[in-house]
């Protein structure tokens, strides 16, 4: 398709002498080209595809049939589909605000002028991130199992709590997945806030100090206002990450993960309608109010987050 | 770490490296636990108190991954994935970063901005209409079929185009334009040297996301034989009856090389996230 377009250019490149600017010109079209055309086929079609299959009845193989609004009506009255609404966002809360707390500490203390070996600490902090979220989930797996003798149920009995079966109860299930996004999170939204703690001015404390504002005056209207534009860039990785979760519970849960709902998530109960059920007139439904949903969320967050650091800054 | 002035060791400080050490013991005892179950029979994981010291059973473990997932023939189909994949991303990223910071054609910011909104877009939005277009092809089991959806790159682009802006002097360009050098050869011999350290960065950031991803691998991938890694390993916990020892020793040996590349090259690491996320 490119050396068509070539082709093309180099003709017409012919038939007028072509000024320097033209030239730029082309190039410049030939060479943002493919993002387009790859855009095209990958992307947009698949996008328009999916608006349209969510008015039609199509199990992938015979005709379509038009229904208007009736898949979304199927959904939404689908108590399933509600539930694993409540699970994704559960989850979300409990493995995404934790990640974002503790990251802020983390950076907070890896910044302290005094401190040493950051360069150790930071490492290892990070090092989760690079696992990937299959090998997570697998070796979490093993930590939560459901036998009596789970490592995680010998650890909760230093406290006096009874064992759980982690697979197959409602907060187990979701304690542990929880847990798992946040240990794999922690580390990539440390060194992010590092990189914001790093790009503050040092001499802003210091005028700081010499008012007599204390650390965590300094900490309150110093660090948190000037930090932040990176603490909205993570609320709104997590929010729109922690609603896509799909990885994480599939592979934990293995041969159960698509019939049990402790911790069916959205995108899992749309994978459940097209590849299980062959229903993806309602899967199709099912992505687009997934969405609606994340940008009504990551929109509410960061509206939230940007609204509680002008107060904070106003107090 | 620019600072000349000698870190003292401070005792108001301890429980800062407190905190610091723990969360940092957390971080990495999944890494050794996975290895002492990698090397430990499945009933070990039964025995109270827990064993956390290494096994003899590294090699049998492995052995048996062997016998239930073909590991080896995974684990080329992920590097030949993620190589081509990142490749053609880097070359599409900076040609169009090229063009978006060096040359004017009319549209260009409208181009821009459009590339940018497709970041918005979530990757479960088209899955149905991309497994069906895949499969139409003819695709499916096929790396081709996995790979495609990964060449859609915008913050690549948009990378490129911060970068190429900032380090490639207009002067040089000009300069070479003025002996005659074509605009692809510009790119070749001027942009692309120039670049390197840009590539590093967006390499890393394709390379993992492509490694690490799950959801479009799961869902074109049923065929044994085109199993990437991450399919691979999560085939090993569809039974009921799991062996411990085997699971962990898959996800191990499947790890292992992220982790010894990650150690060598960490400050690209931690930086290609800087980078991506902040710019």
């Amino acid at each position: 398709m490119e050396s068509v377009e070539k082709q093309q250019h180099v003709s017409s490149a012919k038939e007028s002498r072509l000024s320097e600017k033209k030239k730029d010109m082309l190039s410049g079209y030939l060479y943002v080209a493919p993002f387009f055309i790859i855009f095209g086929i990958i992307g947009l079609y698949p996008a328009v595809f999916s608006i349209v299959l969510a008015f039609q009845e199509w199990n992938g193989l015979g005709e379509m049939d038009f229904v208007g609004l009736r898949n979304f009506t199927v959904v939404l009255q689908d108590p399933l589909f509600w539930k694993s609404l409540y699970n994704t966002v559960i989850i979300g809360l409990m493995g995404t605000a934790p990640q974002l707390i503790v990251g802020l500490i983390l950076a907070y203390f890896l910044n302290m002028a005094a401190v040493r070996f950051t360069n150790f600490f930071r490492v290892t902090i990070f090092m989760p991130y690079i696992t990937s979220m299959v090998a997570v989930a697998l070796v979490f797996g093993v930590f939560f199992s459901s036998n009596e003798t789970a490592l995680a149920n010998y650890v909760i009995g230093w406290f006096g709590i009874d064992p759980v079966s982690w697979k197959t109860s409602e907060w187990g299930a979701k304690f542990a997945i929880s847990l798992m996004v946040f240990w794999r999170w922690v580390g990539y939204n440390t060194i992010i806030y590092l990189a914001g703690l790093q790009s503050i001015p040092k001499h802003l404390y210091e005028a700081a100090t010499i008012d007599g504002a204390n650390k965590v005056q300094q900490f309150m209207h110093i660090t948190i206002p000037l930090l932040k534009p990176f603490i909205l860039l993570t609320v709104f990785m997590a929010t729109v990450g922690a609603l896509q979760l799909f990885a994480e519970p599939t592979v934990f849960l293995g041969s159960s993960a698509f019939t049990r709902d402790e911790a069916m998530t959205v995108v899992m109960y749309l994978y459940r309608d097209a590849f299980s059920l062959g229903s993806f007139g309602t899967a199709s439904a099912t992505a687009i109010l997934l969405l609606i949903i994340i940008v009504g969320a990551a929109a509410l967050n960061t509206w939230l987050t940007s609204g509680a650091g002008r107060r904070k800054k106003g107090a | 770490m620019s600072e000349h002035v000698k870190k003292r060791f401070k005792r108001g400080n301890i429980p800062v490296y407190i905190a610091l050490g723990f969360a940092s013991a957390l971080s990495i005892f999944p890494f050794y636990w996975m290895f002492v179950m990698a090397t430990q029979p499945s009933a070990a994981y039964n025995s109270i108190p827990p064993t956390l010291l290494p096994g003899g059973m590294l090699i049998e473990n492995f052995q048996k991954v062997l016998n239930t997932i073909p590991f080896f023939q995974a684990m080329w189909n992920t590097i030949l994935l993620c190589s081509v994949v990142t490749i053609i991303v880097l070359l599409i990223s900076s040609l169009s970063g090229f063009a978006f910071a060096k040359f004017s054609f009319p549209g260009k910011n409208f181009l821009f901005i459009c590339i940018l909104l497709t970041m918005v877009i979530p990757p479960q939005l088209g899955l149905i209409p991309q497994y069906y277009l895949i499969s139409q092809l003819g695709w499916l089991d096929t790396l081709f079929g996995a790979g495609v959806l990964f060449l859609l790159n915008p913050l690549g682009i948009f990378l490129m185009r911060q970068y190429i802006s900032e380090s490639v002097p207009d002067e040089l360009i000009e300069a070479a334009k003025l002996d005659g050098c074509s605009n692809f050869r510009i790119y070749r011999s001027i942009v692309l040297p120039i670049i390197k350290p840009a590539f590093a960065t967006l390499g890393i950031i394709v390379f993992t996301l492509v490694w690490g991803e799950f959801l479009w691998q799961f869902t074109v991938l049923r065929d044994p034989s085109s199993y990437t890694l991450q399919v691979a390993l999560a085939s090993l916990n569809n039974s009921f009856n799991v062996d411990f020892g085997m699971l962990l020793s898959g996800v191990f040996w499947a790890t292992v090389p992220l982790v010894v590349i990650f150690l060598i090259f960490n400050k690209w690491f931690i930086s290609s996230i800087t980078e991506g996320s902040i710019k």
